[in-house]
Parts: structure tokens; C-alpha cells; sequence
């Protein structure tokens, strides 16, 4: 929310619209032959908006990517709209990528947008609302026409509106200076314009002192099969480049310095494909084999695409014919000794339900994640929202708890999936992990993990010589053993019907059934026992707690600190485990006056809180298809606080 | 090695699969005849108990894999063949069958049903045909003839009946076969012919339902009309059935012909079958053949051999990792593209 604050602006917490002259430190930037000046950020938002086709997530990433690069600190917010493609140049088509890097620690994309870059008028009137007053705003002065901007529904140009006078505007012909500068490699217009994205690149690059030789690199190895497309690439980007360093459009540059992380080896990782990389680890850890059974779904595809690739790191997967056969599948993977993943979003969930009913039955492992996504039936495919905590919690038949864990930033995919291997695996059940679009998508840097740095997970399959094996029979987790075929002597039939206490013979007795219903209620419930305690931020005890879970962990975590910085007393706990809920939550809710749940569902935690705890909680609910400002959970905070 | 495995030899009987569990099909079901035959398959082909799982959906035919001592999962409705395929890509190993009836895999189930056998998924499908529901209590089915009133339509059915085997020989079955429950040696012989095909083995079998539906196959077992009514299909032989073996099938057109032979029409007129034809368009011929215009087909209506797709999945899992020498090193993943390095307070960008 800093937008643009020059470092040593007296109050780091409010917007300073960034003027030149600012008493800024003046950099000279070692790399570009004219001397700019250059004003220290503590942090800065960039938003890429254009048409789907224009190439703006590719922007987008690596911006990321060489941010992260450079050290910062980065959160991101792709945003794309649900058709492929939507009629060139209308609203329905915009699709956008925000980029938040800092120097220091972030936890989310950013409330408002320090430099938005419009390639045309819808991606101009579907984005400026969200650009910080005194913002830059870079527009492709060549797709502004009287076409263009009619398209958009504006009915006279919106460059030419007085209200823009409110930021600072560089129009440029990005449109004819890319053509010009790739006009001897025999392009057509077509492939020479869809390098426009690449000169967008540069100039922000340029901007915002970013190095240029990570793209270059991607560049040469994503078109390398196509050199003449790679060296168009190439210049354009070093045209956006140059166009910084010599226009007389833009006076002031920024750069925004290494974020103090923990030390290690970094890379960006977007959310899927932590969660990807965490199964295929968690598989390394338990030397079980990793059976991935999909179905393609807006937002979680793109984990069966990241996996589909990993042949070489022992995973199988299989692209099943719907929802139902992927978790189907994925039971019978496990049944067969390997471990069966699933993954989808809510729709694709409320099929698979039959199926987690058979494995809670079945006592096998089986991991299912949902990538939520704006619900209810197709509802805002492309966005986020948490609103299918209650379906996780509760959305099946009979009497059937399964353990439910959701990741808190993108990366934090990698540890939740390992986490909830680990916890099928242990308790021989069913878990589900809750992502979000917002988290799948999103990407930070992460520190490249060692494997050596985790608990080896120990999977047991007894052998042929088990005395006095039963199916059914528990440990002292009350886990059965997972025996599975090719064992002789071990044979045993399972099945959806209830099962006798210890054979697992099917058995319709009443006092049975209501023991094995207690009992894997109990299973599930003594998976807390293993939980860390809770970490509070902020005061031991008082008057406002904030209680978080899943991905609007970085929104409250920040509102929290900008309170505590501001001298307002507010705590903060986040939730991983949803189910069973931490043994010491309930003591943790009690130190405090008042419980605020901040989600993006109409309070389906305050709803599971009040039940569980008898507590008042005040439940702050967004709807809107995008995360949490920031802004409005600080606002919260301070009514709370108010609130008698 | 204890003493049970030690015994796990290839000279297992019958009685050595049957489970501890007492069989609780209504007595005189169809199910037993096909219970003692799989059982028989089973024993004559050695295969060891513990490499065999039985995967079904539900239904009074789904309750099968309870009464064979192998591997079992009594699963959901409609889904066994997913979930067989699921085993199958983890353990190639396995000698997979799926038990299912006419409702589990031709109505509720017939997604997962169409997609195993375009896959080729090895395993043996063992499809109850008994025209009827008869767990929930006598609905009519997909298979239920058009008018035959039931429960859920007193009135008489008006839904189209489907042909589990045209359904199959659609979806590229490469193995597809006939056989009903009292003909216990057709039967015999249809199962392990089944049992030794490499890829997906699709089996209907015509099962009586004694409470729901009985003699919905009487016209098939009748002592009398029976010769009639079915055509035992041999490959390379001639279509010839009747009590003397004096009638035939030609081709008339596209369509089929029953004839009568002598008087001048001769075995050489009549359609010779050819279960090891490339195009299914023989198989799925016969598969049209239906009472009471014509004799219907059992036997082996086509077996053609086609890789099978849990071992194109082991074949290309092996290639890859042979290749390579085994799954790769976590670091070269997490390796790939952009990494840089922190510090002290320094940061470098590097690339892997
Ligand atoms: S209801 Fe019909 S199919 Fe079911 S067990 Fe009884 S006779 Fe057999």
C-alpha cells in the first residue's frame, strides 16, 4: 500500500504520490549511458493490463521473475478473464498481471498500483480505478483510436480526459516502435505485434532498474527453435529498454533494493506449482510413488500440466475422463500401495464427494486438493474466494471427518502437500488441501529447499508373515495397516459397506456402526495432538484477535503489522489445520475480548468458530472475486478496537 | 515363509478362492452358477490368490468380490472400472477383474465404463446382465426391454433398451464376448478365454434374476427352444445353429439372414466368423443380432490384441527413467530456470 513512498518519507504507512524532485537519494544508475535520477522505494506495484492475447501474463512473470532476482521480497496477482478470447479490444478480454516487489518483507500484490501499463482502452478502463493517484500510467499511444476507444465503451478519448491530469501519464507508440524495430526480420504484423508485451517489459525494466539478462535468457530459450521470433523478442524488449533511457517522457526513475530474506537459494515458485513440487517431494520422502489422477478445471490444471511433466521424477498421471473417475482412480492407486492425488475446484469437489465417502470407508491415504475459485456451479472461474470451506468441512454423506489443511501463500503449497502426504499417510485417511486461484496462480520467492530438511515420512506395508493380521485392526493412532495386494496371505476384501470393528467384515450391527463411526471420528480428531502450538503475532492477550486462514493469511498478517507499527494493540493467528482444529485454539480465543475472521466467503469460519467455541465472532466477508485490500483489514482492525 | 505361502501353489482348486463369507445372493440367483465358474477360471488358470483383485460397483452382482478369498474393493456405484484403472496404473502387476450388472455399468457407470475399454485397460469385465434392478428391488434397467413392466414403470418400460456388447464393440473393445449363467461350460470356456486376452476383457453374461425378473432369459435356456434362440459362435466356422444344425446366417445386404440350409443353399452361403478381424464391424454385426428375429450370439465375438494401456503407461514410465538412470535429483527441479543467491545482505543472480 506504500505506493511510491521514497524510503525515507517521514510516514512510511500513507501513500506519498511520488513527485519529482522528491528528496530522494539520487542514484546513478551504473548500467545506462544517460544519467536519470533514481529514488530509493522501500517497494512498488506494477500492473500489465491488455488484451488476453497481448501477452501480458508472460509480462507479468517475468517481471516477477527477475525481481525476485534482484532480491526483493515479491507477491503477485495474475488476473485473467474466463474466455480464452473475448472480442479483441472489449472489457470482457482485459486480462492483467500485478507485480509487488520490496525491499523488505511482503505478504501481499499489493492494494494499489504504483505503474499501471495499458495496452488499450479496456485494459485503460477496466485497470485505472486501481492506480494510485500520482501513478504512472504507460499507454500504447497507438491503440488509442477512435476504434479502440469505442470498443472500450468510451465515447471520446480517454487520453483526452481532464481526470487523467491525476497521473502521470507516458504515451508512447509502443505498437509502431516495436514494428519499426523488428522490420528487417521478415515478421508479419501479426508476429511482429505480439512482441508489443516485450516493450512494455523493457520500459518498465528500464523504470524500475530491473536486469535485463534473465529475460534475455528466457527469451533465447523459449523461441530459441525460432530464432527470428527470439531476435525480435530480443530487440523489442531492448527497444522498450532504450525508449526509458532516452525518451524525455520519463524524469525519474526508481530502484527498490534487496529484501533482508533468510539466506539461501532462491527462485520465484507460483502456487501450483509448489503444491506439485511438494507431492513429488513428499513422495521422496516416503518412497511411495506419486499417482496423479486429473481432470481439467479452471484454477487447478495447470497442477496436472506441471506434474504431466514430471515423468522423470517417478510421478504417473493420468488425465481421467471426469472428476469422478480422476478420484476413483486415485482410491484405487492407493489401494494398489502408491499414493493417489487428486486435485480440483469446487465443482469438480462436489463430484468427487462419493468418492472421499469410499475412502473415509476404506481408511486408504488419498490426498484432494481444491483450487477454490468463485463459487457457486461455474460461478467466476478465473478468480479467487474461499467459499468452499464449509464443502471441505461438510460437504459429504454420513458421518465422514476427514483432515483439511489449506496453504497460506503460494509457496506455502510445498509444505501443506507434504504436510497432508505426511497425515494420510500416518493416519491411513483421506486429507484435503485447500489452495485458492489467488494462491495457485500467485507466485514469491521461495528458498530452494533440501529434502534433508524434513522428517522422512515411513510407509508401511505389512508382509506376508503378519501375525494374526486383520484389516481393520488399529495402531495406536487408531490407523489401520496398509496391507496391499500382491501380499500372500494377507487377502482381504474392502468395501463402502460398514465394517466390523477389527475384521472388516461387512456388518450391518447397529453398536458396530456406531462404534466404527466414533471411532474414525476419533482418528481424525487425535491428528491435533502432532499440530505446533499456534503462533500468535501481536499482544499475548487483549481486545481484538484476528483469526486467518488460507490465502488471506498475507492480507491480514500485513493490516495486523501496519496496525501494531501504528500503535494500535491487535493479534493475529492463522489457521493451517481447518480440521481438526488446533487442540489450543480454543485457549488462544480466550485471551482475547473480540474475534474478527476476515475471509472470502459470507463467514464460513466465524461460522465454524461460533459453533465450536460459543463465541461471539465479528466476520468480515469479501465476495468480490479478488483477495483482501489491505487498506480495508486496517480499517477493520480500527473499528474493532472502537467497538465496545 | 509361512506355511499358507508355501501351499500357494499352482494346484489350487475351486474351494481354495472361495472367502469366509456366506454367500447372500436370493437362492437360485444366476449369481452362483457365475460365482463357481469364475472360481474355476480362476483355479485352472493358477494364478496366485494374492496377484487377484476383485473391483466392483453396486448391485446384487457387486457383491461378488466378498466371496472369493483374493484381493477385493466393493466400491461405488458405476465407478469399478475407474478404480481399476487407478490400481492398474499403480500395479501393473495385478490380475484385475471388475464385477458389474446392467444398471452399475450401463447406467450409472457407463462414463467410466466407455473409457476403460477405449483404453484398453487390462483388466476382465464381468457384466451381470439381469434386465433388471435388483438390489434397489425391481426398477427397470437399461437393458430392460421395451413394454416390460417393472416397479418403477408398472405401465411398461419406454426407454430404448442398449446392447451392452454394440456399446463395447463402439468403444474399441478389443475383447468382447457372450455367455449366460446356466451354460456352465460356455461359460467356463468364455471366462478363461477372457482371463487370457492382454487388454480390456468385456464379458456379458445373461443372469437370471429369480425375485425380479424371472425367465427374463428364458427363450436362451429353455431345453426346447434354446437351439433356436442361440448361436454358438466358433471362430472360423460358419454361422450355423437349430436342433439339427439346418439353419444359417448370410449376409442380405448389410442386414442378416437367417436361411435355411439344403435346397440348394449350402454352409458356403452363410458368414464365417472371424473373431481376429482388424474392423469391428463384423462383431458389432452380431452384436445387432437380437429375439426374436434372429438367433442371438454368445461366445467370442472378437479378440484382437492391441497394447493395453497400463502397460503403454509402465512401458513409457520404464523408457523414461531407464533413460535417465532412475527418477532424477530433486535439485535439478527445483533448479530449473532463475535462482540466485542471499547472503549477507548480498544477492547474485544466478542461473542453473
Ligand atoms: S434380487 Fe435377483 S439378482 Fe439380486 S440376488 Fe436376488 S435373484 Fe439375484
Amino acid at each position: 500500500m506504500n505506493s511510491f513512498s521514497p524510503i525515507q518519507a517521514s510516514s512510511p504507512k500513507k501513500t506519498v504520490l511520488m513527485r519529482e524532485g522528491d528528496q530522494a537519494v539520487q542514484q546513478q544508475p551504473g548500467s545506462s549511458a544517460v544519467v536519470k535520477d533514481r529514488v530509493e522505494l522501500r517497494e512498488a506495484t506494477v500492473r500489465f493490463a491488455g488484451d488476453s492475447g497481448d501477452g501480458m501474463q508472460l509480462a507479468g512473470t517475468q517481471l516477477t521473475t527477475v525481481s525476485a532476482a534482484v532480491g526483493n521480497d515479491v507477491a503477485t496477482l495474475p488476473d485473467f478473464p474466463a474466455e480464452i478470447r473475448a472480442p479483441r479490444g472489449t472489457k470482457a478480454g482485459v486480462s492483467g498481471f500485478q507485480v509487488h516487489f520490496a525491499g523488505q518483507r511482503i505478504y501481499t500484490p499489493g492494494d494499489k498500483v504504483d505503474a499501471l501499463v495499458a495496452m488499450n482502452p479496456a485494459a485503460l478502463a477496466t485497470n485505472l480505478g486501481d492506480l494510485a493517484r500520482g501513478g504512472l500510467l504507460i499507454v500504447d499511444a497507438n491503440s488509442f483510436t477512435k476504434r479502440d476507444w469505442e470498443k472500450a465503451g468510451y465515447t471520446s478519448s480517454p487520453l483526452e480526459d481532464p481526470a487523467l491530469a491525476a497521473y502521470r501519464v507516458i504515451s508512447v507508440d509502443i505498437t509502431d516502435l516495436t514494428r519499426d524495430a523488428v522490420k528487417d526480420l521478415g515478421l508479419t504484423t501479426k508476429e511482429a505485434d505480439r512482441c508489443r508485451n516485450f516493450f512494455a517489459t523493457g520500459l518498465i525494466y528500464w523504470i524500475f532498474d530491473r536486469p535485463l539478462d534473465p529475460t534475455l535468457r528466457f527469451i533465447a530459450a523459449k523461441f530459441g527453435k525460432r530464432p527470428a521470433i527470439a531476435e525480435a523478442n530480443r530487440r523489442v524488449l531492448m527497444a522498450g529498454y532504450h525508449y526509458g533511457e532516452t525518451t524525455e517522457a520519463i524524469h525519474q526513475c526508481y530502484v527498490v533494493r534487496p529484501a533482508k530474506l533468510p539466506p539461501g537459494e532462491y527462485r520465484s515458485l507460483s502456487g501450483n506449482q509448489a503444491l506439485a513440487w511438494g507431492l513429488i517431494a513428499a513422495a521422496r520422502l516416503s518412497k511411495c510413488d506419486l499417482v496423479y489422477a486429473g481432470y481439467p478445471i479452471t484454477p487447478a490444471s495447470d497442477i496436472l500440466h506441471e506434474l504431466a511433466m514430471r515423468w522423470d521424477y517417478g510421478v504417473t498421471t493420468f488425465q481421467a475422463e471426469d472428476e469422478i473417475c480422476a478420484v476413483a482412480a486415485a482410491i484405487g492407486a492407493s489401494f494398489g500401495g502408491e499414493m493417489g492425488v487428486t486435485a480440483s475446484s469446487g465443482p469438480g469437489i462436489s463430484l468427487k464427494a462419493e468418492g472421499l465417502g469410499l475412502a473415509v470407508m476404506l481408511e486408504l491415504p488419498l490426498i484432494v486438493v481444491n483450487v477454490q475459485r468463485g463459487g457457486p456451479s461455474t460461478g467466476l472461474p478465473t478468480k479467487t474466494e474461499q467459499a468452499d470451506l464449509f464443502q471441505a468441512l461438510f460437504g459429504r454423506h454420513g458421518e465422514c471427518s476427514i483432515p483439511v489443511l489449506a496453504a497460506q501463500s503460494p509457496a506455502d503449497n510445498f509444505e501443506t502437500a507434504i504436510e497432508a502426504w505426511r497425515i494420510a499417510v500416518r493416519y491411513m485417511t483421506p486429507v484435503m488441501i485447500l489452495s485458492d486461484g489467488y494462491l495457485a496462480n500467485g507466485a514469491e520467492p521461495w528458498r530452494i529447499r533440501d529434502l534433508s530438511e524434513y522428517e522422512p515420512i515411513p510407509v508401511r506395508h505389512p508382509g506376508p508373515d503378519t501375525q494374526g493380521f486383520l484389516p481393520y485392526r488399529r495402531d495406536e493412532r487408531l490407523a489401520r495397516a496398509w496391507a496391499i495386494p500382491g501380499t500372500p496371505n494377507l487377502m482381504h476384501r474392502i468395501g463402502g459397506l460398514e465394517k466390523q470393528f477389527d475384521t472388516g467384515a461387512v456388518s450391518y450391527d447397529g453398536a458396530n456402526h456406531q462404534k466404527m463411526v466414533q471411532i474414525r471420528a476419533q482418528k481424525v480428531a487425535g491428528i491435533a495432538r502432532e499440530y505446533p502450538p499456534l503462533t500468535v503475532v501481536g499482544p499475548e492477550r487483549g481486545k481484538v484477535l484476528f483469526v486467518s486462514w488460507g490465502g488471506t493469511f498475507g492480507a491480514v498478517r500485513s493490516a495486523v503489522q501496519e496496525l501494531l507499527e501504528t500503535g494500535h494493540e491487535v493479534a493475529h493467528t492463522h489457521l493451517r489445520y481447518l480440521n481438526p482444529l488446533p487442540n489450543d485454539l480454543g485457549e488462544v480465543l480466550g485471551l482475547y475480548e473480540r474475534i474478527v475472521v476476515p475471509e472470502l466467503n459470507m463467514g464460513q469460519l466465524a461460522y465454524v468458530l461460533r459453533a465450536n467455541y460459543l463465541r461471539p465472532i465479528k466476520s468480515i466477508s469479501k465476495v468480490m472475486g479478488r483477495p483482501f485490500n489491505v487498506e480495508e483489514l486496517v480499517e477493520s482492525g480500527r473499528q474493532a478496537l472502537e467497538e465496545d | 515363509m509361512s506355511i499358507d505361502a508355501l501351499l500357494e501353489t499352482p494346484q489350487l482348486g475351486p474351494n481354495d478362492y472361495a472367502s469366509n463369507q456366506e454367500v447372500r445372493w436370493c437362492p437360485g440367483c444366476g449369481d452362483y452358477a457365475i460365482l463357481a465358474q469364475v472360481k474355476k477360471t480362476l483355479a485352472s488358470l493358477g494364478l496366485p490368490r494374492e496377484k487377484t483383485v476383485f473391483v466392483s460397483g453396486i448391485g446384487c452382482s457387486s457383491r461378488f468380490p466378498y466371496y472369493v478369498n483374493t484381493y477385493g474393493i466393493h466400491s461405488i456405484h458405476g465407478r469399478a472400472p475407474a478404480i481399476a484403472t487407478g490400481l492398474k496404473l499403480s500395479r501393473p502387476d495385478l490380475s484385475v477383474w471388475v464385477i458389474t450388472g446392467d444398471g452399475d455399468a450401463l447406467s450409472i457407470g457407463t462414463n467410466h465404463l466407455v473409457h476403460a475399454i477405449r483404453r484398453n485397460v487390462d483388466i476382465n469385465i464381468i457384466l451381470f446382465n439381469n434386465r433388471i434392478y435388483g438390489l434397489t428391488k425391481g426398477q427397470y434397467s437399461p437393458t430392460t426391454p421395451l413394454g416390460h413392466p417393472t416397479k418403477s414403470n408398472p405401465y411398461g418400460s419406454l426407454d430404448n433398451p442398449l446392447y451392452a456388447l454394440s456399446l463395447a464393440i463402439g468403444c474399441e473393445a478389443t475383447f468382447v464376448a457372450r455367455s449366460i449363467d446356466v451354460h456352465q461350460e460356455h461359460l467356463g470356456m468364455v471366462l478363461e478365454r477372457a482371463a487370457a486376452h492382454k487388454g480390456t476383457s468385456f464379458v456379458e453374461v445373461y443372469q437370471n434374476c429369480v425375485v425380479f425378473y424371472d425367465g427374463a432369459w428364458d427363450y436362451a435356456t429353455d431345453r426346447d427352444s434354446k437351439f433356436e434362440t442361440i448361436l454358438e459362435l466358433e471362430h472360423g466356422k460358419p454361422l450355423i445353429f437349430g436342433k439339427n444344425r439346418d439353419k444359417g446366417i448370410r449376409f442380405n445386404g448389410v442386414e442378416p439372414e437367417v436361411v435355411a440350409l439344403g435346397n440348394g443353399v449350402s454352409e458356403e452361403s452363410l458368414i464365417v466368423h472371424n473373431e481376429k478381424a482388424e474392423q469391428p464391424t463384423l462383431a458389432y454385426f452380431l452384436s445387432r443380432m437380437h429375439q426374436p428375429d434372429f438367433p442371438e450370439p454368445i461366445g467370442v465375438f472378437r479378440d484382437v490384441l492391441r497394447p493395453s494401456f497400463d502397460e503403454l503407461v509402465d512401458q513409457r514410465r520404464r523408457e523414461i527413467l531407464d533413460r535417465i538412470g532412475g527418477p532424477r535429483d530433486l535439485d535439478r527441479l527445483f533448479r530449473e530456470g532463475e535462482t540466485w543467491k542471499i547472503g549477507d545482505g548480498a544477492s547474485q543472480s544466478a542461473q542453473a
